[in-house]
């Protein structure tokens, strides 16, 4: 109570047009984030407070969030931000922890994956004190308000860590009514949270859990004889499944023809990659110009160029890639340095579109 | 935002980029003296060396700038701190030099560099080129034009480029003589002191619009953005900080008045040693015509001249004393500037190419000289004279 009292004076001290003021023109937050990264006028930070490793690939992070933090619905997710060799990246993790944690502590589960920035550095570099940044919660992969229908939750590998968040937060709240869980994982020591399941699935007579080995002998993909047992009217459920895009796919597949798409939430976890990496030698793809809702097919010239052929004016100067003017966010798609012909990275990032040719399909926000 | 652009025709970057051969045809002697294929040759050999840097750039140099950014802080919130108490003497001259080098240092080594996209790369927000702004009159939006845009690209390309003077002073003998410029030493040391005013309105080119080469409706918008900011600079220095010390507002404001002039020559000698001492060319707008990258690289090599100094002298002039390097890499973070200079020297040595250097004293002093020469009239009648 005193607690937010002073946290609401000091935002309101810290946020006033004097203190604005008298730090133009950096602002408030550039004099605090030197001294301690958790401090900052309106951005949410948190210090990992304990580290722990549910299997040999994935790592769950526990966190105190600073005061901004909003909290939280189970099953959804936050944008993580950490810097690795200098250059800060963003990543979405789901939150894996009840919505009301006893100690107030905030967790992501993160399994390292092949050829993941981000998640193989949280695996070898978290370490206790560490501070990340963090968005605000986010997303709509989560429980209704009163739970009634039978609850059918499907996981695949780590999508298992929306609806971790899910079956603790109903196990705290002693929520007694039928559930069913299938979960995919690869073999036993990839199976994240395996004790705790067996213990919360345990403690629960209405609670039912399957978990289906795929690389092991009699193992399979998802198919509709992994639900018997499980769900006695699919239609009449509330169904999740947050998983690899295979799993979704054909769980979407059966819902339609089933006719109970409507009872479907689905989190997909690796993007749906709709086109294969491009040949950089050859021009292809399309340009997406969000903002101005404009698209052009890429001819190979520099973004630049293309931008202003398609009849927009991005700020622009030296044309040669040394002003920096004409810099804006790439938010997917590689781009070529036309200088170097060095091949950019397929995630969101700042781009100088003068010396940036599309290599396939770019989406730029201009 | 409105922007007039002193070139009509944007130019074609194609034609600069590596590959493209061109004829070497140069009013420029040094350019001149080189072959179309050693220019390339010369161009590729620096694409190289900064293709290196870039590939190296990584934890080290984030660290780095954000070393220098908590020191500048450090430095703000102390000499503040201690100008509250002005009327201490000691408190008073503690202030001033804490707040001086933390507007030097928040003016050069992180504003001119972040200004310029040295350290996009890390996709920091507080540390983006387009986002920062400086602790200055100029704005950072109109700085990222004239500097990054007219400066860097035209450098010292008479008529283009506006830093050959500020169209205040003559400092080039192929400007035609005027008798205002009589004033030449008076006008450089009032540019000096008001530094950071003659780099705010610097975009809006007075000069031609005095000289109804510009349009008011074009410079209005342009003076309106200076304006803002002055007044935020003005309030925080002048009035604000002032009045939290209560009775001893005088001692604060005159501190942070001190700080300010302080910056202001110091910012003056460095940058005007970048490009003015002896020997410095200047090139012709022609120059401009199809000019293949490793001719740019050229006219940035022979527009520039570095200051010799200490590891410290380097930081508080945001390592602009490695003029040369900066100007061809400008976009290159500033502290790795004195890693590569003898390469860069090196590889100038090779092709013939001069390398200006010298101790401050010395590239200054040319300056002045050159400032003092050039207030009088050409002793030579082949030298053009104003009709």
């Amino acid at each position: 109570m005193i607690d937010s009292m002073l946290s609401g004076s000091l935002n309101r001290a810290l946020g006033s047009r004097l203190v604005n003021a008298l730090t133009a023109p950096h602002g408030v937050d550039r004099f605090l984030e030197p001294f301690n990264p958790m401090w900052s006028v309106d951005k949410i930070r948190a210090r990992i407070e304990s580290i722990t490793r549910p299997t040999a690939d994935s790592v769950s992070l526990r966190m105190r969030p600073n005061r901004h933090w909003k909290g939280f619905l189970a099953g959804q997710y936050v944008r993580v931000q950490v810097e690795i060799g200098g250059v800060r990246r963003s990543r979405c993790y789901s939150l894996s922890d009840a919505q009301a944690a006893h100690d107030g502590l905030i967790e992501i589960t993160v399994k390292a994956q092949d050829e993941g920035l981000v998640s193989a550095y949280l695996n070898r570099n978290a370490r206790v004190g560490m501070v990340i940044g963090l968005s605000q919660a986010e997303g709509e992969f989560v429980l209704p308000q009163a739970v009634s229908a039978p609850l059918m939750l499907i996981a695949g590998g780590s999508g298992i860590t929306p609806i971790m968040a899910m079956l603790r937060t109903l196990a705290r709240g002693g929520h007694a009514g039928v559930l069913s869980l299938l979960y995919y994982v690869r073999n036993a020591a990839d199976t994240i949270f395996a004790d705790e399941l067996i213990e919360l699935f345990g403690a629960q007579p209405e609670w039912k859990l399957r978990v289906i080995r795929t690389r092991e002998s009699g193992g399979s993909r998802f198919g509709r004889a992994h639900l018997d047992g499980l769900v006695q009217d699919l239609a009449a459920a509330e169904i999740y499944v947050c998983g690899p895009a295979a799993l979704i796919d054909a769980v979407s597949a059966l819902c339609a023809e089933l006719g109970c798409e409507s009872r479907l939430r689905l989190e997909r976890f690796t993007a749906t990659s709709t086109s294969a990496p491009a040949d950089p030698d050859t021009i292809s793809g399309e340009l997406r110009f969000v903002r101005s809702e404009r698209y052009a097919a890429n001819d190979g010239r520099s973004l630049l160029d293309q931008a202003e052929a398609a009849g927009l004016r991005p700020e622009s100067g030296c044309r040669m890639g040394i002003c920096h003017s004409c810099t804006c966010r790439k938010t997917s798609g590689v781009v070529r340095d036309l200088r170097s012909g060095r091949l950019s990275s397929s995630g969101e990032e700042d781009i100088q579109i003068c010396v940036s040719a599309a290599v396939g399909d770019v989406t730029l926000d201009i | 935002m409105a922007r007039s652009k002193s070139l009509s025709t944007p130019r074609n970057p194609s034609s600069k980029l590596p590959g493209k051969a061109a004829a070497s045809v140069s009013s420029n002697p040094m350019i001149a003296a080189l072959s179309a294929s050693q220019i390339e040759a010369f161009g590729r050999e620096l694409d190289a060396l900064r293709e290196r840097v870039l590939a190296d750039l990584g934890e080290r140099d984030a660290a780095y700038i954000r070393r220098i950014v908590k020191l500048q802080r450090s430095l703000e919130i102390a000499g503040r701190g201690l100008l509250q108490f002005g009327f201490l003497p000691p408190a008073w001259l503690g202030g001033v030099a804490a707040l001086a080098t933390s507007k030097i240092l928040d003016n050069m080594e992180i504003g001119h560099n972040v200004m310029h996209g040295q350290y996009d790369w890390m996709q920091d927000p507080a540390l983006n080129s387009k986002n920062f702004d400086w602790d200055t009159a100029c704005p950072g939006d109109q700085w990222r034009h004239s500097h990054n845009v007219m400066h860097h690209t035209y450098t010292n390309v008479l008529g283009v480029d506006r830093d050959v003077g500020y169209g205040l002073l003559r400092m080039d003998e192929k400007q035609p003589w005027r008798p205002q410029y009589l004033a030449n030493p008076l006008m450089a040391f009032g540019l000096a002191a008001l530094f950071q005013y003659g780099v705010a309105l610097h975009d809006v080119e007075f000069d031609r619009v005095i000289a109804g080469k510009r349009s008011w409706r074009d410079a209005k918008p342009v003076l309106q953005g200076v304006w803002k900011k002055v007044r935020r600079q003005w309030l925080k220095d002048y009035a604000l900080f002032p009045l939290l010390a209560g009775p001893f507002a005088g001692f604060t404001l005159a501190g942070n008045a001190s700080a300010n002039l302080i910056r202001n020559f110091w910012s003056f000698t460095i940058i005007f040693c970048g490009h003015f001492p002896a020997d410095v060319q200047t090139f012709d707008k022609s120059e401009l015509a199809n000019e293949t990258r490793g001719h740019w690289y050229l006219r940035q090599l022979l527009g520039s001249a570095n200051i010799e100094g200490g590891k410290l002298f380097h930081v508080m002039s945001g390592n602009l004393s490695f003029q040369i390097e900066h100007h061809l890499f400008p976009d290159l973070p500033g502290h790795r500037y004195a890693e590569i200079a003898s390469e860069v020297r090196e590889i100038c040595g090779r092709y013939g190419l001069p390398y200006n250097t010298g101790s401050l004293a010395r590239q200054f002093g040319s300056v002045l000289r050159r400032i003092a020469e050039l207030a009088l009239p050409p002793r030579s009648a082949m030298l053009p004279v104003a009709a």
